[in-house]
């Protein structure tokens, strides 16, 4: 077991690709760690440098306190779960995690023990003998982790080693990795592109995008005070709303109506540098339906509601707002995050997605009234993205 | 049903067209000198005294002796240097990568018959004319492209990532190629040896060209030397019998090659 420390490491391509810039990253000791971010954003870049399987351009990478940036994967004693699972196909699967074992030259009965230990760990015992064609999708992943297991080494990495599992299997099985690693206590660094797996496994979560950090936190902490809008629009099922408005007259002039400045707010655009133009996140459980919250401060507003889901224990409504009215200040951020939720053929949305109490009695087609938590909403800068409402709070200590 | 029956009859014609002289050359090295040419498709008269004319002249004996040890040799090298390039071209990348491939599918295209003047002129000035090495050379230069081709389609048909796996399971490159990539890559090669084999086997070209003697003739240019017992016999029979003798061995790895249903191979690696 091992600390594993990234010093300003980057990775430049041949062709001229710099995949990762510049990245500092201290990962503790036992620490279950996850790189998150959207396809291309250089997750697996970061993880094969701590392979060892990518040389790493400039930086240094050191494990245990000892810098590794020349030494092969085989002497950095780091084992790997690769999305493809690269089971040995011409190998039984006993064979497929005895093999470090044999590259290790350890005693053959030592060997068949630890391969029966993992195998009962992993509940593989009745499948030894089988070849990995012969497994389902979800044993052959249980046989790659098995084969990680087994040396005990430094280190476990990952690459998205759920991603190719159907969705039930894939929440039956994080919940198994995430048991394990508790179990073995080895720090683990695990790639992947979905927020769910990434908030749901992790002590704590990278976010990247395009090669960069940006920001790196627990799970709740990413949640509640993103630093920008990338990471506050990235985090979080369903997304958070991104509304433009503008401060006028001490106002904020929104598509939902005219906000009134409250303290938090005021302080945030008192700023010498704060823009007029700014764009206002808000997550969907930060709306209520105002019947139910008649007195509690806050901002109502009514608007027509398109589709309510029920889900039993709350309300999914969307209202018809115009989210992207005409002047809506561009953001490289909300392009990318358009983007990158494309990917999972979602058509594009304009209008809000509010979580409401399951007691509410908004109907579908009819106009609703609608609370909103005004010290829940964030501010960005359009331009840089920066989450401002945050920059304030921290300040305020 | 229709359609199934069109196809069926055009299969039939084809291997029909394609094994009625194959026949026919095996049933006239069974024929007697004096039934040679009565016509009849199934010899009226059997006779294993072709084959037995065959093995013991000496020239038809040195020659398979010539044919077999020049096709091995040049498979040999042929198979191991395309291993290492298609590996190479496969798997990394280099400057000049495009280039090599580019070159080796000219050298591939290019008529040979063009090149056999120039060759029969440099080998006679190099000394190579009429030896081994002298027909070895030219083979391996035609049957690498060859090689190279077909191999680096049975290394990209190996993922990647098992040959990662290998790596971060504790093995050095050179462990990670023995024990993980070559039984892989294993049916490949194999294939690849017997079509370089074959090649080299069928060879007519060079081997009249490059060759004076039996001293490094080969059985397809032996059998157009042909005389038969005696001067005034008529060789068809031991002619036929030669060719069928050769012609064993191709029949016999392609039956072979059948057998090994290559793809799926891998199949397991990934995600099925
Ligand atoms: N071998 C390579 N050569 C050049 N560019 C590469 C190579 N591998 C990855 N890249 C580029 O580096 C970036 C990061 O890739 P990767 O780390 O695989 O992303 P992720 O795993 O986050 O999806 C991408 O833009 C990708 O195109
Ligand atoms: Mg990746």
């Amino acid at each position: 077991m091992a600390d594993i420390v990234l010093d300003k490491v980057t990775k430049s391509y041949p062709d001229g690709t710099v995949a990762v810039h510049g990245i500092d990253l201290e990962i503790a000791d036992g620490e279950f760690i996850i790189l998150v971010g959207p396809s291309g954003c250089g997750k697996s870049t970061t993880l094969n440098m701590i392979a060892g399987l990518e040389d790493i351009t400039s930086g240094e990478l050191r494990i245990g306190g000892q810098r590794v940036n020349d030494k092969a994967p085989k002497d950095r004693d780091i084992a790997m779960v690769f999305q493809s699972y690269a089971l040995y196909p011409n190998m039984t699967v006993r064979e497929n995690m005895a093999f470090p074992l044999r590259l290790a030259k350890m005693d053959k009965q030592l060997i068949n023990q630890k391969v029966e230990e993992a195998a009962r760990v992993l509940e593989l015992t009745s499948y030894l003998d089988r070849k990995p064609a012969n497994l389902s999708g979800g044993q052959r992943q249980r046989v790659a982790m098995g084969r990680a297991i087994v040396r005990s080494p430094k280190a476990f990495l990952m690459d998205e080693p759920l991603s190719n599992l159907d969705a039930k299997l894939r929440v039956q099985m994080r919940t198994q990795v995430s048991r394990l690693q508790k179990q073995l206590g080895t720090t683990t660094v695990y790639v992947t592109h979905d927020q769910t797996e990434a908030m749901t496994l992790g002590d704590r979560v990278v976010v990247m995008r395009a090669g960069y950090i940006q920001q790196v936190g627990d799970p709740q902490t990413l949640y509640d005070s993103p630093v920008n809008l990338f990471v506050a629009g990235f985090i979080g099922s369903p997304a958070m709303n991104f509304l433009p408005v503008t401060l006028e007259s001490g106002l904020l002039r929104s598509p939902l109506g005219d906000l009134p400045l409250s303290d938090r707010l005021g302080s945030v655009l008192s700023a010498a540098d704060a823009p007029r133009k700014l764009i206002m996140g808000i997550r969907p459980e930060h709306f209520e339906d105002a019947r139910l919250v008649e007195g509690t401060d806050g901002f109502t507003f009514t608007a027509p509601v398109d589709l309510v889901e029920s889900m039993g224990s709350d309300k999914y409504v969307y209202l018809n707002v115009d989210t992207r009215g005409g002047d809506t200040p561009a953001s490289t951020d909300l392009a990318e995050l358009a983007a990158d939720a494309g990917g999972a053929d979602l058509p594009e949305q304009n209008g809000l997605v509010t979580r409401l109490s399951a007691e509410s009695r908004v109907r579908e087609g009819a106009d609703a009234r609608v609370w909103l938590n005004l010290d829940k909403v964030h501010l960005f800068d359009p331009s840089t993205g920066t989450n401002l409402t945050l920059r304030e709070e921290v300040a305020a200590g | 049903m229709n359609a199934k029956l069109k196809w069926g009859l055009l299969d039939a014609i084809v291997v029909v067209f394609a094994l009625v002289p194959v026949l026919w050359i095996v049933s006239l090295s069974f024929k007697t000198t004096a039934t040679l040419t009565d016509g009849n498709f199934i010899p009226r008269d059997w006779t294993l005294e072709n084959y037995r004319t065959i093995f013991q002249t000496d020239q038809f004996v040195r020659a398979l002796v010539n044919s077999i040890g020049i096709a091995l040799i040049s498979t040999v090298i042929a198979v191991v240097l395309g291993t290492m390039a298609a590996y190479a071209i496969s798997r990394l990348d280099f400057p000049g990568k495009s280039l090599l491939v580019g070159v080796s599918l000219l050298i591939a295209m290019f008529p040979q018959v063009s090149l056999v003047s120039p060759l029969f002129d440099i080998e006679r000035q190099a000394g190579l004319f009429d030896t081994w090495p002298g027909l070895i050379l030219p083979y391996i230069t035609f049957a690498l492209p060859l090689a190279i081709y077909t191999l680096s389609a049975f290394f990209k048909q190996i993922p990647w990532d098992l040959e990662k796996a290998a790596k971060m399971d504790g093995a050095t490159q050179a462990e990670a190629f023995r024990k993980v990539i070559a039984p892989l890559a294993a049916p490949g090669v194999f294939t690849t040896a017997i079509l370089v084999f074959i090649f080299c086997w069928n060879d007519f070209l060079f081997a009249i060209s490059l060759t004076s003697t039996e001293q490094s003739r080969t059985v397809p240019v032996a059998l157009s030397f042909f005389t038969g017992a005696s001067q005034f016999e008529d060789p068809t029979g031991a002619i036929s019998a030669a060719a069928v003798v050769i012609t064993i061995p191709i029949i016999l790895f392609v039956l072979f090659f059948q057998k090994r249903i290559v793809a799926g191979l891998t199949s397991g690696a990934v995600k099925g």
